[in-house]
C-alpha cells in the first residue's frame, strides 16, 4: 500500500502525468483539429464529446475513491452530488437562453408550460455565470456538510452510511421528477443553446470544454495526489482501517471525515457542472440509485485506493459500455456482469492490480513457494 | 521501488492502448448499402416497450431489402442500445450520425429521449422518425412524428366519453404518472373540458410517480369523487404501473359500465401482462388496433408472425402488433418511398420528398404526411378492451384527422404555427419567414 | 337439447309466477329477442329495454349470450346463440340453427349497452326463482333510483318471503319514493335511504337538504329534510371511520409487500452481511416461477388452473433458493468478510439475471392470472372494501414469518445459523461446518425471496425489471428495522407501509413517499443501528 502512495510521488509518475496531460491538452485539439478527416489519426467531433465525458467520470471516479478507497466510507449517493451540480450549471444555461425558448418567454419553457409567471426565488441570481460557479459548489457542499456532520456525529458507518445515502439520493430523486419542484420534472433542462456567448452546438466550443474537462480532471488528480500523500491521507487511511484507534491517538476523526467527504462531494458537483455543458442535458435519472452504486464499481474495478486505478476504472468500463452497447446490443449486459464478478472474485485490487497478479505469474518460481501475495488485502 | 514504478507506466500503455483500439474500432468502412439507425431502449426501464419497436423495424427493413432494396442497394440497419439513459441517447445519435453515417433514425419512445437527442439531430440536420403518441408542442424540422399528437388521440376519445354512446360522462379524473406527456395531455384536456362548459370542480387531477405500484388509495379516491355524476377516468399512467392500477380496479370492484377507464398509453403490449377477464369495457384510444379488420392489417400481422417465428423471438405466437409499431411500419415504408422519389438519401431531398407521401396503412386508411407539420394524417380508433387482451373498435373518426402540432386549448401555444412550406418555413413561429 | 330445457323451465317459472304477462311467445318477444343482433347499439339497447318491460324470462339467455359475445346475427338478421357446448340455436325459437358459423359477427357491444343489459338483467332477474338471483338482481336495483321499475318492484316485494331481498327492494322502492307526492310515503322513503349507511347515497340526501338563497329548502317537506340531515350526519361519521379503518389496511397491505419483498434480504443481508443487490432479482425468479407453473398447470392439469397458486408457492422457493445456493457456491463464498464487495459482485450477478430473462422470456412482461379466488373483494361494513388478494397476502406474510422463526428458532439448521452469525469461529470450533451452514442460510434467505416474487407476481407485473423496483426498498426496510433483526424488519415494514399511507391522502403519492425517505434518514440518525438494534457490544 505505502510503495503505492509512494509510487505516485515518484519521478516517473510526475512524468506520466505530464505526459497524461499534454495527451489531453495538446493531442486531442491537434488530432481533432489539424490532422485532416480522413487521416487515421483523425479524432472525430463525436470522440470529443465521448472523451469529455469520460473526463467528468473520472473526477467522479476520484471522488469516489478518495471517500470509499482511502477512507473507507462507501457513500452511495454521489450521484446526488453531481446532479446538483449539473442543474446548478443547467440552470445558468436555461437563465442565458431566456426568450429563445420554444414559448419565447423570459422564463424557462417549463414553467411556462406549468403557468408560472415568475421565476421562483431559487432561481434567482442563475443569470450571472459566477453565481451558477458558486452554486455548483456551496449547494453540493452544504448537503453534503449536512448530510455528513449528522451522520458521523452519530457514528454511523459502514452499511448504514451507505444505505442512509442510497435514501438521499432516491428521495432527491423523487423530489427532482416532481414538476412542481421547479426543475423541469421528468425532462429535466435540456435544449441549452450557448454558455458564455459561445454556442454550445459548435465543435470547437466542444473542444473546448473537452479540454477543460481534461484540464479539470488533471487539477483534480494533483488535488487528491497532494492529499493522499500528506499526513491528512495517513490519518484518512488510518480512519479506514482503525477508526477507534484513530480516535484513541486523540485524533477527531469526525473532521477529517467531514473534510474529505464534502471535498468528494464538490469535485462530483464540479464533474457534474462539466458534464452537463457537454451532454447538453439534466434530468432527475443521474440520481437513480443504480447511477450512484454505478460509480462505486468503476473505482472498484479500477482498483480502490490508487488514485490511477480510480481513473481506469471509470475510463475503461465506460469505454466498455460505449462500446458494447453498439456492437452486443444483446449481450452487453453480459459482458459488464461478468466483468464485474471476475474483478471482484480474482482481482480484488482491481484493474491495477493487474501488474501484481500479472508480476506473480512470470515470476512465479520464485514467489509460489511461499504463496504470499503481492498486494494487500482490503477491508 | 523501482520495480513498483513499472507496473504504473504499465498501466498507463493499457490505457493507451485501451483508447487507440475504441479509436480502431470505430473506422468502419464505408460498404455499399444504406445505413439506417435504430435507437431503441433493449435494457433498462423502457426496454418493455421498445424492443418491439426494433423487431417490427429490422423486420420492414428485412421486407423491403426482400423486395430490392432501395436505389438498388440493400439497407443495413445499425441496432444500438441507448439503455434508457436519457443522455446515452443522444451519445448514440451522435454516433449513429457522426460514425455511421445513417441516413435516417428510427427510435425513442419517451419524450425525454426525444428532447434529448433532438440538439444533436438539428445541429447534424440529421432525420430523426419518432413513432409513439406524444403531448405535441413541438415541430422540429429533422423529426417526423408517426405517432399520433394530442388532437389525435386525447381529444377525440374525451369527445366519445362525453356522447351518449360513450356514457355521457360529466365529471372526469385526470390520472397521470408524474411527467411532461401526463402533464401537458391533462392541461390540454382541462382547457378542453372547461370549452365543455365541465367546472373544475368536477375535474380531479392525480399524479403518481414512476414505477408506481400501490394503486389502493388512489382508486379508493376515484371511487369517492365518482359518487353522483357519470364519471370517467383518463388514464395517461406509464407504462408500468398499468398492471398494478388494472389490478386494484379490477379487484376493488370498478366497473367499465359505471366508470371507464380510458388509457392513452395502453395498448395489446401493455394488456399482455394483465387478465384482462375484469377489465373488460375499460377503453383506449389509439390509431390502430390489431382486431382492426382490414387485409392490410392481415397481411401486417402475418408478416409478423412469420419474422418472430423465423428469429425465434421471445414470447412467440403470444407477440402481438400494436400502434407504435405501426407507426414504426408506416415510417420507414414512407421513408422508403421519399427515397425513392428522391433517388438520394440526401437528407434535403428526403425531407422535400416526405411532404404528401402516403402509404396504405394496416389500420386500412391511405395515410399521409402532411408537409406542413411533419406529423401523419391519422384516424382515431376507440376500442374496449375484450377478455382476451384484444380490443373491440366501438367507435371511430371518418377519416383520418390533421394533427396539431401546437395544441389551440393552450394560450401559449394557440397563435403558433408549424409549417415547413414556403412562405412560413418554421416550425414554431408566428409570423412567415418570409413574406 | 340443454338450452331447450332451460327456456321449458323458464316458461314454466314464468307461468308458475303469473307475472300477468303474456306466457307464451308473443310477436314483440321475438321481435324484441332478434333485435339484439341488430345492427346498431341504439336499435340493441331498444331490444333491451323492450325485453325488460316484456318481463319474459327468456330473453335472459340470450341477454347473457349477448354480454359474453355469443349472440351471433344470422343472416336474416335473426339472432342466434352460441351454447356453451358450442351448438348453435336460435334465440327466439330455440331451433338448432343449421348454416355455417363462419362468417356470422357477434355485435359489438360497449359500456352503454352494458348497462342497459345490467338494467335489463337486474328486471328480469327480480322474479327468478333462485333468492340469490333475486338478491343480486334486487341490489342491483338499489344502486340509483329507477323510478320506471317502480310498479314492478312494488308487485315483486309483494310476493317476497326472504329478509335480505325483502330489504333490498324496499331501498330500492325507497330511492324512487323520496321524491312521492305522498308526504308519509316520502318520509318513511328518506328515513330508509338514510339508514342504509351508504355513502353513495350522500348526493341524493344532499340534494333534498339543499336551501335556496333565502334558506329554504328547495325539495321536500321539513320532516323530510330532518331526516335526511340526519342520515348525512350519521352516513358522513360512519364514512371517516370507515375510511380511517381502510387506510389501515391499505397501509398493513403495503407493508406486507414490503416485508415479503425484504424478508429473504433479512436473512442474506441482515443475517450473513452479504450486501445482496441481486435480492430484486430473486423476487423476479420467484415471480417467473409462479409464471411458469401457471403455464404448466394451463397446459397440463386444466382442470386445477386455478390453484396453480398453491404449487407455485413451493416451485418459486425451490427455483429463488436453488439460484440463491448457486450464487453462494459460485461467488459469494470467496468474498465473506468483504461486505462491500459482495456489492460489486452481487451487482454484476443481477446484470446477468436480468439479461438471461430477458433473452429467455422476452422484455415484456409476461402474464400472471389471479386466479378466481383473489379476485374481487369483501365488504364486511359498507364502504369498507377487503380485496381478496391483499387478505391473501397478509395471511401469506403470517405463514411466512411464522416459517421463517420456526425454521430459525425450532430446527437444528436454524440452531447453526444462529450459532454462525453469533460467532462463526466459535462455531466452528465447536464442529459445525460454517461453510454448509452459510450455503444453507443463503439459499433459505433466497427462497424466501422466491416466496415474496409469488406474492409480488399477484399484484403487479412481472417482467425483467421487477426486481429492479423493489431493491431500494427492501434496504431501507431491513436497515431502518436493525441489521440482523428478523422482527426488526417486521416492524420496520408494518411501520412504513402504515405511515406511507395514512401520508398519502395528505400528501399525494409522490411527496408522501419523498416524506417517508426523509423520515426513514431521520430515523438511522437518531438510532444509528436501526429501530430494533441489538444492544452492546454486538452490532
Amino acid at each position: 500500500m505505502f510503495t503505492q502512495l509512494r509510487d505516485i510521488q515518484s519521478n516517473r509518475a510526475w512524468a506520466a502525468t505530464l505526459a497524461a496531460g499534454l495527451v489531453i491538452l495538446v493531442g486531442v485539439p491537434l488530432l481533432n483539429q489539424v490532422v485532416p478527416a480522413g487521416s487515421f489519426l483523425h479524432l472525430p467531433d463525436y470522440l470529443v464529446i465521448l472523451l469529455g465525458k469520460f473526463f467528468c467520470y473520472a473526477m467522479v471516479a476520484l471522488a469516489m475513491d478518495l471517500i470509499w478507497g482511502y477512507t473507507g466510507i462507501l457513500s452511495l449517493g454521489h450521484g446526488v452530488f453531481f446532479a446538483l451540480g449539473g442543474y446548478a450549471m443547467g440552470m445558468h444555461l436555461m437563465r442565458a437562453m431566456a426568450g429563445q425558448g420554444v414559448y419565447k418567454s423570459n422564463l424557462p419553457d417549463f414553467m411556462v408550460f406549468l403557468d408560472w409567471k415568475e421565476l421562483p426565488w431559487y432561481w434567482l441570481g442563475f443569470d450571472h455565470f459566477w453565481f451558477a460557479l458558486l452554486m455548483v459548489v456551496l449547494v453540493p457542499a452544504l448537503l453534503a456538510l449536512l448530510i455528513g456532520f449528522f451522520s458521523f456525529r452519530s457514528r454511523i458507518t459502514g452499511v448504514y452510511f451507505s444505505i442512509l445515502t442510497q435514501a438521499m439520493t432516491y428521495a432527491m430523486m423523487l423530489l427532482f421528477f416532481r414538476n412542481e419542484t421547479g426543475f423541469g420534472g421528468n425532462n429535466g433542462l435540456t435544449d441549452f443553446k450557448h454558455l458564455l456567448g459561445f454556442s454550445l452546438q459548435e465543435p470547437t466550443v466542444k473542444l473546448g470544454l473537452c479540454v477543460v474537462s481534461g484540464a479539470a480532471l488533471i487539477g483534480c488528480f494533483l488535488l487528491c495526489r497532494f492529499i493522499t500523500g500528506s499526513l491528512l491521507g495517513r490519518v484518512l487511511t488510518a480512519i479506514r482501517d482503525a477508526e477507534g484507534r484513530v480516535l484513541f491517538c486523540g485524533y477527531r476523526s469526525i473532521h477529517y471525515k467531514l473534510f474529505v467527504w464534502v471535498l468528494s462531494a464538490v469535485i462530483c458537483a464540479v464533474a457534474g457542472a462539466l458534464y452537463v455543458t457537454q451532454v447538453g442535458i439534466i434530468n432527475p435519472s443521474e440520481m437513480q440509485p443504480a447511477n450512484s452504486i454505478e460509480m462505486a464499481i468503476w473505482v472498484a474495478v479500477g482498483g480502490r485506493g490508487t488514485l490511477v486505478g480510480a481513473l481506469l476504472g471509470a475510463l475503461v468500463i465506460n469505454g466498455a459500455k460505449s462500446w458494447f452497447t453498439v456492437s452486443y446490443p444483446d449481450l452487453w449486459l453480459y459482458f459488464l456482469g461478468a466483468l464485474f464478478i471476475a474483478t471482484t472474485l480474482f482481482l480484488p485490487q482491481g484493474i491495477v492490480g493487474l501488474g501484481g497478479v500479472f508480476k506473480k505469474w512470470t515470476t512465479k518460481t520464485k514467489e509460489s513457494e511461499d504463496g504470499t501475495r503481492s498486494y494487500v488485502r482490503l477491508p | 521501488m523501482q520495480s513498483a514504478q513499472k507496473p504504473f507506466l504499465r498501466r498507463f500503455t493499457t490505457l493507451v492502448v485501451t483508447a487507440g483500439m475504441v479509436v480502431v474500432s470505430t473506422m468502419a468502412s464505408a460498404a455499399d448499402t444504406i445505413k439506417v439507425g435504430i435507437l431503441h431502449s433493449l435494457s433498462g426501464t423502457m426496454a418493455i416497450s421498445e424492443t418491439s419497436l426494433k423487431d417490427v423495424a429490422l423486420m420492414t427493413i428485412e421486407e423491403i431489402n426482400a423486395s430490392g432494396g432501395l436505389l438498388g442497394k440493400k439497407i443495413e440497419p445499425v441496432v444500438v442500445d441507448p439503455a434508457s439513459n436519457w443522455p446515452l441517447f443522444a451519445e448514440k445519435a451522435r454516433e449513429l450520425i457522426e460514425k455511421d453515417k445513417v441516413a435516417v433514425t428510427f427510435g425513442c419512445w419517451t419524450s425525454v429521449s426525444r428532447k434529448s437527442v433532438l440538439p444533436v439531430f438539428e445541429e447534424q440536420n440529421a432525420l430523426l422518425f419518432y413513432p409513439v403518441q406524444y403531448e405535441g408542442e413541438e415541430c422540429s424540422r429533422n423529426v417526423f412524428y408517426t405517432g399520433a399528437a394530442p388532437n389525435q388521440q386525447a381529444i377525440p376519445a374525451v369527445e366519445y366519453l362525453m356522447s351518449e354512446d360513450g356514457g355521457g360522462a360529466r365529471r372526469f379524473v385526470l390520472l397521470g404518472t408524474d411527467y411532461v406527456y401526463p402533464r401537458t395531455t391533462n392541461k390540454i384536456l382541462r382547457a378542453f373540458l372547461h370549452s365543455k362548459k365541465i367546472a373544475d370542480a368536477d375535474i380531479m387531477e392525480t399524479y403518481t410517480p414512476f414505477g408506481h405500484s400501490d394503486y389502493q388509495t388512489i382508486v379508493s379516491q376515484i371511487k369517492k369523487f365518482a359518487v353522483g355524476k357519470r364519471t370517467a377516468v383518463i388514464s395517461t399512467i406509464n407504462g408500468d404501473s398499468n398492471v398494478p392500477f388494472y389490478k386494484e380496479l379490477a379487484n376493488q370492484g370498478v366497473k367499465a359500465e359505471n366508470l371507464p377507464v380510458v388509457a392513452f398509453s395502453v395498448g395489446e403490449e401493455e394488456l399482455r401482462g394483465i387478465d384482462t377477464a375484469p377489465l373488460v369495457g375499460h377503453l383506449a384510444a389509439w390509431n390502430y388496433f390489431m382486431t382492426v379488420n382490414t387485409p392490410e392489417n392481415k397481411a401486417f400481422i402475418k408478416k409478423w408472425r412469420a419474422y418472430v417465428k423465423k428469429n425465434k423471438l421471445p414470447g412467440g405466437d403470444k407477440r402481438v402488433t400494436n400502434d407504435p409499431m405501426e407507426a414504426t411500419y408506416i415510417g420507414i415504408k414512407m421513408w422508403a418511398q421519399a427515397v425513392r422519389q428522391a433517388g438520394t438519401t440526401n437528407v434535403d431531398a428526403v425531407r422535400q420528398a416526405m411532404g404528401y407521401q402516403s402509404v396504405k396503412s394496416p389500420s386500412g386508411y391511405e395515410i399521409v404526411m402532411d408537409a406542413k407539420n411533419h406529423h401523419l394524417h391519422k384516424p382515431v380508433l376507440i376500442g374496449e378492451i375484450r377478455k382476451d387482451g384484444q380490443f373491440d373498435v366501438v367507435w371511430h373518426t371518418k377519416g383520418p384527422i390533421r394533427a396539431q402540432a401546437w395544441s389551440p386549448y393552450l394560450p401559449d401555444s394557440a397563435r403558433k404555427v408549424a409549417d415547413w412550406t414556403y412562405p412560413w418555413v418554421c416550425g414554431n413561429c408566428t409570423a412567415p419567414t418570409y413574406r | 337439447m340443454k338450452s331447450n330445457k332451460i327456456i321449458l323451465v323458464l316458461l314454466l317459472a314464468a307461468a308458475l309466477l303469473g307475472l300477468g304477462r303474456a306466457a307464451s311467445a308473443q310477436p314483440g318477444f321475438d321481435e324484441a329477442v332478434n333485435g339484439l343482433a341488430g345492427q346498431s347499439r341504439s336499435a340493441i339497447i331498444d331490444s333491451l329495454k323492450a325485453l325488460a318491460d316484456l318481463g319474459d324470462e327468456r330473453a335472459l339467455a340470450a341477454i347473457r349470450a349477448l354480454e359474453e359475445r355469443r349472440l351471433l346475427a344470422a343472416p336474416d338478421g335473426r339472432a342466434i346463440i352460441v351454447g356453451t357446448d358450442d351448438t348453435l340455436h336460435y334465440a327466439d325459437t330455440g331451433e338448432p340453427f343449421a348454416g355455417e358459423r363462419d362468417g356470422l359477427d357477434a355485435p359489438v357491444i360497449n359500456n352503454r349497452v352494458r348497462r342497459a343489459i345490467d338494467r335489463a338483467e337486474a328486471v328480469l332477474q327480480l322474479v327468478a326463482k333462485d333468492p340469490a338471483q333475486r338478491l343480486e338482481a334486487a341490489r342491483a336495483m338499489a344502486k340509483a333510483p329507477r323510478p320506471e321499475a317502480a310498479e314492478l318492484l312494488r308487485a315483486v316485494l309483494g310476493r317476497e318471503t326472504v329478509p335480505a331481498v325483502r330489504d333490498a327492494l324496499t331501498l330500492a322502492l325507497a330511492l324512487v319514493d323520496m321524491n312521492s307526492g305522498d308526504q308519509e310515503v316520502r318520509v318513511a322513503a328518506v328515513t330508509k335511504v338514510a339508514g342504509s349507511g351508504n355513502p353513495a347515497f350522500l348526493p341524493l340526501l344532499k340534494e333534498l337538504v339543499r336551501v335556496d338563497e333565502a334558506g329554504r329548502p328547495v325539495n321536500g317537506d321539513a320532516r323530510s329534510v330532518a331526516a335526511a340531515k340526519a342520515g348525512i350526519t350519521a352516513i358522513e361519521r360512519h364514512v371517516l371511520l370507515v375510511r380511517s379503518a381502510q387506510n389501515f389496511f391499505y397501509g398493513l397491505s403495503l407493508g406486507s409487500v414490503l416485508l415479503l419483498a425484504a424478508l429473504g434480504l433479512a436473512i442474506t443481508f441482515g443475517l450473513m452481511g452479504v450486501i445482496n443487490m441481486a435480492h430484486g432479482e430473486l423476487l423476479m425468479v420467484g415471480a417467473y416461477a409462479t409464471y411458469l407453473t401457471q403455464n404448466f398447470f394451463h397446459s397440463h392439469l386444466p382442470g386445477l388452473e386455478t390453484w396453480y397458486l398453491a404449487a407455485a408457492v413451493p416451485v418459486a422457493f425451490a427455483a429463488a433458493g436453488a439460484t440463491g445456493i448457486a450464487m453462494e457456491r459460485s461467488v459469494i463464498r470467496f468474498l465473506y468478510g468483504r461486505p462491500l464487495e459482495t456489492l460489486l459482485a452481487t451487482w454484476g450477478i443481477s446484470l446477468l439475471l436480468i439479461q438471461t430473462v430477458r433473452l429467455l422470456f422476452g422484455a415484456q412482461n409476461v402474464e400472471v392470472a389471479n386466479p378466481a379466488w383473489l379476485a374481487g373483494g369483501t365488504e364486511p361494513v359498507a364502504g369498507l372494501l377487503l380485496t381478496y388478494n391483499r387478505v391473501a397476502i397478509i395471511g401469506f406474510v403470517v405463514l411466512t414469518v411464522a416459517f421463517v422463526w420456526y425454521l430459525l428458532n425450532r430446527t437444528s439448521l436454524g440452531l447453526k445459523v444462529r450459532a454462525v452469525t453469533q460467532n462463526r469461529a466459535m462455531a466452528a470450533s465447536m464442529g459445525i461446518r460454517t461453510g454448509r451452514v452459510d450455503m444453507w442460510t443463503f439459499g433459505l434467505g433466497s427462497g424466501i425471496a422466491g416466496l415474496g416474487g409469488v406474492a409480488l407476481s399477484q399484484i403487479g407485473n412481472v417482467g425483467p425489471e421487477l426486481g429492479q423496483g423493489y431493491i431500494v426498498d427492501s434496504f431501507m426496510v431491513v436497515v431502518l428495522g436493525g441489521v440482523g433483526k428478523i422482527a426488526g424488519t417486521i416492524f420496520g415494514a408494518m411501520g412504513l407501509g402504515v405511515v406511507n399511507k395514512l401520508l398519502e391522502p395528505h400528501t399525494g403519492a409522490v411527496l408522501g413517499k419523498i416524506v417517508m425517505l426523509a423520515l426513514i434518514i431521520l430515523v438511522i440518525q437518531r438510532r444509528p443501528q436501526g429501530l430494533f438494534a441489538p444492544r452492546g457490544r454486538v452490532a
